[in-house]
């Protein structure tokens, strides 16, 4: 098991190099030069030229990558052009944020998605499954922007129940914190949700047809212990697999989310700095992202073996 | 060609099975419906009565759904229904022409990929991995920004982040198809590998290409609105529904129905276009169901 892990770990390291060298690349190949951008209306050129040896602009193009790599591995993304702060700093600062909104929408989406797949499998054939997939497609088919675009007005404008925008730390008011939090967690994870019921689905559908199930339903168990305890427990590990997976939808997400209901999380961080033309922090947030989700999928490969105790021994 | 026409006649012919699984879908009939309707109303936009999009009305600003204008005006006196119309030529042109670029590219290249194999395969692979790794909508947005916020960028954004899905997918048929017989004989036969790849390998990878591409434009055009949405897609004051709902968020209070209908069209167009898709994979499915 342990030589399995360390093989994955191997390949995912040329991965990762690939992937900086396409997010180095994207900015080399960009029209306009960022520097004029930070000397704003300043277009002398000794300032240019401090500032492009400030930032080693006039070093060979590897040179520059491989400073950038060694620097990024010691948790240096380099500095926003806009707010001078490092951009590991930004990054820091932001993630908690997003992550208290991608924790609070995946609680919606297994409250959602899990018990609708279980129900609609159990239901195959139904009006109950049908209705279940239509909802599940919609769900896929709304974008959430809109939709969240509509509860604001819903919610809040109309009926006046839940803030509109804003961000309270959790440590600084739990239940506001929570509460604020609660109709974008819900705008995002609704899609989830429809992915992972559709998951559900196909997974409990694969084992509701095999022989131990039968055996359980002969032995004279109760439907929900059959259901519930022996057919689910053996779907469940695509289920969590598929979960980590999710990882990414999640991120692109909460970009669309998080400008919508003005959270300053880590998706807002990207549009503002695409805006701002910062490329540095852009670049560091496509590193992080994708290296969070290859992060991702080892964990999810790791839970596949820890939950499947025949693959665990051999 | 008469032995041909006595055989279709004994035996019916796989297209016309698969539009027979197709038809006898209703969800897949509903996906069609849907999409053809939009393709119409964005092919007829010129020559439907309806007003100039770009047309201001200062007299008319922010006016609710009415007999003058059915979805209402903007917040510069514009008629929202036409705007929609109008709209609808850019979403469907997002949908499909990203999606194309990312057919272009990825499926040769997924061809390439799994019938040679070796290192080729792996430099594509990994550089798939790698692409795979940055969330899609993260990808276009970073792409967008730094081509420059046009409707022309975003389709080019967004194709090239499809890319992979398409790549992997090529790959992983060819991987199975390379190895049938009819691969096998064509190579005694000794058909050059040109005509191997075009003949026997292309048209037996493409019905779940087909399918995937469907789906693909579901997901194309909603990220074509989330880029509009954003600011990097479609510049005003050319009409695109994300574009549309970017401004409307701004008026939620005063003018609710112009966030109402730009939604409800992409959600529409984006669900036809995921019915479709899921239609075609049960009836493309050579196995029985």
């Amino acid at each position: 098991m342990l030589s399995y892990f360390l093989r994955r770990v191997a390949i995912a390291i040329p991965t990762i190099l690939l992937i900086s060298i396409f997010v180095f690349a994207l900015q080399k190949l960009l029209p306009g030069d960022p520097l004029l951008v930070l000397a704003g209306e300043e277009r002398d050129p000794e300032v240019l030229e401090f500032l492009r040896e400030k930032y080693r602009l006039n070093d060979p193009i590897p040179v520059q990558y491989i400073t950038w790599v060694g620097n990024a591995l010691q948790g240096d993304l380099g500095t926003s052009f806009r707010t001078n702060q490092p951009v590991t700093e930004l990054i820091g600062q932001k993630l908690p944020v997003t992550i208290q909104l991608a924790v609070m929408s995946l609680i919606f989406a297994v409250l959602i998605g899990i018990p609708a797949g279980i129900l609609s499998a159990y239901k195959k054939g139904t009006l109950t499954d049908y209705i279940a997939n239509i909802v599940a497609l919609s769900g896929l088919s709304i974008p959430n922007f809109w939709l969240g675009i509509m509860l604001i007005l819903l919610v809040s404008v109309k009926w006046q129940l839940l803030p509109a925008s804003g961000y309270v730390p959790l440590s600084e008011d739990f239940w506001l914190s929570i509460k604020t939090m609660l109709m974008p967690a819900f705008v995002l994870g609704t899609a989830l949700a429809a992915t992972l019921m559709r998951h559900t689905r196909s997974a409990m559908l694969g084992v509701l047809t095999s022989d131990y199930v039968r055996t359980a339903r002969a032995k004279g168990l109760s439907e929900r212990k059959v259901v519930l305890k022996h057919a689910f427990r053996n779907a469940l590990t695509p289920i969590v697999t598929l979960t980590a997976l999710l990882f990414g939808e999640l991120i692109a997400g909460a970009v669309l989310t998080e400008q919508i209901f003005t959270i300053p999380g880590f998706g807002k961080l990207v549009v503002d700095a695409v805006f701002n033309r910062d490329y540095a922090v852009v670049q560091g947030i496509v590193l992080v992202t994708a290296v969070g989700f290859i992060i991702m999928n080892l964990l999810a490969d790791m839970a596949y073996f820890l939950l499947n105790p025949r693959l665990r021994s051999a | 060609m008469s032995v041909a026409e006595t055989t279709t006649t004994a035996l019916p012919k796989p297209e016309n099975r698969v539009w027979k699984k197709f038809r006898s879908h209703k969800s897949a009939m509903l996906g069609g419906i849907l999409v053809t309707f939009f393709i119409a109303i964005a092919l007829l936009a010129p020559v439907l009565p309806i007003p100039d999009p770009a047309a201001t009305d200062w007299g008319a600003v922010r006016q609710a759904p009415s007999a003058a204008h059915w979805m209402g005006t903007d917040e510069i006196g514009r008629d929202v229904l036409s705007r929609m119309i109008w709209g609808a030529q850019a979403s469907l042109l997002a949908g499909v022409i990203s999606v194309g670029i990312a057919v272009a590219i990825g499926v040769p290249l997924g061809i390439v990929a799994g019938y040679f194999g070796g290192w080729i395969d792996a430099i594509i692979s990994r550089c798939t991995e790698a692409l795979l790794a940055a969330p899609f909508l993260i990808l276009a947005i970073a792409l967008a920004a730094f081509l420059g916020p046009s409707l022309t960028n975003a389709m080019i954004a967004i194709g090239i982040s499809a890319t992979p899905i398409f790549i992997r997918l090529t790959r992983g048929q060819v991987i199975n198809i390379k190895v049938e017989d009819y691969v096998e004989s064509a190579h005694a036969i000794g058909l050059p590998t040109r005509l191997i790849l075009s003949r026997y390998i292309l048209p037996n990878a493409l019905p779940p290409i087909l399918v995937q591409a469907t789906l693909t434009i579901a997901t194309a055009i909603i990220a074509e609105a989330s880029l509009s949405f954003l600011g990097l897609g479609q510049q005003p004051p050319s009409p695109s529904w994300g574009s549309m709902l970017n401004t409307a968020k701004n008026f939620l209070n005063q003018a609710p129905w112009m966030a109402l209908y730009p939604g409800i069209s992409i959600f529409l167009v984006v669900l036809g276009f995921n019915l479709l898709g899921d239609g075609l994979r049960d009836a493309l499915d050579p196995r029985e169901h």
